[in-house]
C-alpha cells in the first residue's frame, strides 16, 4: 500500500503564547515547534499498515523552513520520504487554500491511502482531511481509531459520541482522519535518526503547485478569551495553599 | 434573508445541540427567516416536532439512502438542496457527524466552513476557540455565496420558545441520488464493552491530564482521590496512553460530569475538555501555567507545581478529616 500522511508542524503545546502586533497571529520568534500530536497517530496507522502489508510511506508537510525539524522526526520514526511543500504564509490561507496545496502534491504520487490527524493542535479547524478527501474526489471517513485491510479495500473503526464506535468499509483509494489512542506512538531509535538524513525530501514551492485562491474565510483577529467566573487563586508555599483550599472548599463552597 | 438550519438526530428526537444551533441563527436574523432542515429516511415525526419550535419553515429531505448517515448521501442532498435555495446563510450543530461532512460540502460550493463557533458578533463575526482555548480568534465571511457555520455545543442557549406560535409549514425535498454515489458503508454502532464506571453519577471527581507526565505518578492522584473519596478520572491523553481505562475520561469523547467538586490537575483545558465537565458545581484548578485555560472556568487555583502541590492537597484533606 502506498500511504501519503500530511503533517503539520504546530507550536509546543507548553510554549508560552504571546499575541502579535497587528493581533492577527501569535508571536512565533523563540516559540518551539512541535509534530501535531494526532498527526502523529496518523503516521503510526501508517507505518504499522507497511509493517503488515508492505509499501511506502511517505510524509507531506506544507510551512516554512522549519518544519524541515518536523519532517525529519517523521522520517527516523520510519516514514520513507518526505514532501515538504515550501511555503511562507500557511497562516494567511484558510483551510480550502492550504488543502489545495496538499491535494495538488498528493494527485502526483496517486496514493492507495492518505492520512492525516483529525485536527491540529493549534487551529483545532479539522478539516483539512475532509477536505482533501474532496479535492481529490476519494470518499472518507473521520475520528477513525483502526484501519484494517480487507479485499474490498478497507474497515475503519470510527469513533462516535457518547462511547459508541462504528465499522465503515470503504474502497481505496481513500482519506482518513485519525483519532489519538487507537495506538501507541513509537520514538524514533538512533538508527532511524541515522537513517533518516539519507532519505530523500522533495521541496516543492507553493507557487508551483498552482493552487493560490482568495481565501473564503479571513481570520481577523485574535484575541486572549474573557473570563466566565473569576478564579480564586490561592497563594503561597504549597502547604499553605493547600490548607486554605481545604477551607475554602469546606466553608466558603461546602464541597467537603 | 434565508438561514438554512441543519438539524441533527438522536433515536427519533432533535438533538439538544441543534437547538443550541438554532440559538446561535437567531443572532444572523429573526425566527422567520430560519429553514429547519431535517434529514433522513423518514423525517415526518422529526418536522413535526420541529414545527413547533417557532421557525420560519420546515425543509423534510427524505430518502432511502439517507438512513443510516453517510458523507456522500448528506453532501449529495444538500448540496442540491442549497443550490436551489441559496440561503445566506447555513448553520449546523458542531457534532461529530457535522465534523464528518460538513467541510466537504462547504467545498463542493466553493466556501470554507466556519467551525466549531462559539460566539456571533456584529459584522458578522464569529468567534472561535485557537491554540487549544488559549487564544479567540474572530472570524468573517469574505465574498459571496453561501455562508457555512457550525455551533458549539453549549455556547448557546437551546431555543425552547414557540409552543405558542402556529406550527411552521413543513414541506418535502427529495433529492436525487443513487446508491451508487454512496461509497462508504456504515455498520450498526456499538460499544466495546459494558460501561462499569459511572462518573455521571459521581459527587466528587480528581481528574489527571498531562502534567502528570509519566505512569508512574498516577498513585500521587489516587492517594488524594482517596483521601476525598472521590472518583479518578482523566482528559483524554492519560486514557490514550493507557494510564487509565477509557471510561474514565471525561470530555467530548467520554463522559459528561457535574459533580460536587472537580479537581482539575494538570489539565490545560482545551475544549473537548471543558464541554464534559463545565457544568460542575465546584471547579479547582491546580496547574503550572496561570494562563491555562482551565482557570477560566475554575473557581479556585492553585498556580504551582503538581508534584508539590497534590502531596500537600493530600495531607492537608486527611488533616481536616482528623
Amino acid at each position: 500500500m502506498k500511504i501519503i500522511v500530511a503533517i503539520k508542524q504546530v507550536p509546543d503545546r507548553d510554549a508560552p503564547v504571546r499575541i502579535a502586533a497587528g493581533s492577527k497571529w501569535i508571536e512565533e520568534r523563540e516559540l518551539q515547534f512541535a509534530m501535531n500530536e494526532p498527526d502523529a497517530y496518523a503516521l503510526e496507522e501508517a507505518l504499522e499498515l507497511k509493517e503488515k502489508h508492505g509499501g511506502e510511506v511517505i510524509v507531506i508537510s506544507a510551512g516554512p523552513e522549519r518544519v524541515g525539524t518536523t519532517i525529519r522526526e517523521a522520517l527516523a520514526k520510519g516514514a520513507d520520504r518526505a514532501i515538504h511543500i515550501v511555503c511562507e504564509d500557511l497562516e494567511a490561507r484558510d483551510a480550502l487554500g492550504v488543502a489545495r496545496l496538499l491535494a495538488a502534491a498528493i494527485k502526483q504520487e496517486n496514493p492507495d491511502l492518505v492520512l492525516t490527524g483529525l485536527q491540529s493542535e493549534d487551529l483545532g479547524l479539522g478539516q483539512t482531511g475532509v477536505i482533501l478527501a474532496e479535492l481529490l474526489a476519494m470518499p472518507h471517513s473521520t475520528l477513525i481509531l483502526h484501519v484494517e485491510k480487507i479485499d474490498s479495500g478497507i474497515k475503519v473503526k470510527r469513533e462516535l459520541e457518547e462511547g459508541w464506535f462504528q465499522s465503515i468499509e470503504m474502497p481505496l483509494p481513500a482519506v482518513l482522519t485519525m483519532q489519538s489512542g487507537g495506538n501507541k506512538l513509537r520514538y524514533a531509535t538512533l538508527m532511524g535518526i541515522k537513517r533518516a538524513k539519507t532519505k530523500e525530501t522533495r521541496l516543492v514551492a507553493a507557487g508551483d503547485l498552482g493552487a493560490g485562491a482568495a481565501s473564503a474565510v479571513v481570520l481577523e483577529r485574535i484575541a486572549l478569551p474573557r473570563k466566565e467566573k473569576s478564579t480564586q487563586i490561592l497563594p503561597g508555599s504549597p502547604k499553605d495553599a493547600a490548607a486554605a483550599l481545604v477551607e475554602k472548599l469546606k466553608t466558603e463552597a461546602r464541597v467537603l | 434573508m434565508n438561514i438554512f438550519l441543519i438539524l441533527e438526530e438522536s433515536g427519533g428526537h432533535i438533538k439538544k445541540s441543534s437547538w443550541e444551533a438554532l440559538g446561535a441563527a437567531l443572532k444572523l436574523a429573526p425566527a422567520e427567516s430560519v429553514t429547519a432542515v431535517v434529514l433522513g429516511a423518514q423525517t415526518e415525526a422529526l418536522a413535526a416536532e420541529t414545527a413547533a419550535k417557532g421557525v420560519g419553515k420546515v425543509v423534510r429531505v427524505e430518502h432511502p439512502l439517507l438512513a443510516p448517515y453517510t458523507p456522500d448521501g448528506f453532501i449529495i442532498s444538500l448540496e442540491q438542496l442549497i443550490r436551489a435555495e441559496a440561503p445566506a446563510y447555513v448553520v449546523f450543530p458542531h457534532t461529530y457527524q457535522v465534523r464528518d461532512y460538513a467541510p466537504a460540502l462547504a467545498c463542493r460550493m466553493g466556501q470554507v466552513l466556519i467551525g466549531d463557533v462559539t460566539g456571533v458578533d456584529d459584522g458578522p463575526l464569529f468567534t472561535r476557540q485557537l491554540m487549544q482555548g488559549r487564544l479567540n480568534g474572530s472570524y468573517r465571511h469574505s465574498g459571496n455565496g453561501t455562508c457555512f457555520v457550525s455551533v458549539q455545543a453549549g455556547a448557546f442557549r437551546a431555543v425552547d420558545s414557540g409552543a405558542s406560535a402556529p406550527p411552521a409549514e413543513i414541506t418535502k425535498f427529495t433529492p436525487t441520488l443513487d446508491a451508487t454515489q454512496i461509497r462508504t458503508h456504515p455498520g450498526e454502532p456499538f460499544r466495546d464493552s459494558a460501561q462499569t464506571v459511572d462518573l455521571g453519577s459521581a459527587q466528587r471527581i480528581v481528574s489527571v491530564g498531562r502534567g502528570i507526565k509519566d505512569a508512574e505518578h498516577m498513585g500521587l492522584m489516587q492517594d488524594l482521590a482517596t483521601a476525598l473519596g472521590a472518583e479518578l478520572a482523566a482528559s483524554r491523553p492519560i486514557c490514550d496512553n493507557g494510564w487509565l481505562p477509557m471510561e474514565r475520561q471525561v470530555g467530548s469523547s467520554g463522559q459528561t460530569v457535574s459533580p460536587k467538586l472537580y479537581l482539575a490537575v494538570g489539565i490545560s483545558g482545551a475544549i473537548q475538555h471543558l464541554v464534559g465537565m463545565k457544568g460542575s458545581q465546584c471547579i479547582v484548578a491546580i496547574n503550572k501555567d496561570p494562563d491555562a485555560p482551565i482557570f477560566e472556568v475554575a473557581d479556585y487555583g492553585i498556580v504551582g507545581d503538581l508534584f508539590e502541590a497534590v502531596p500537600a492537597l493530600t495531607e492537608a484533606v486527611k488533616a481536616a478529616k482528623q
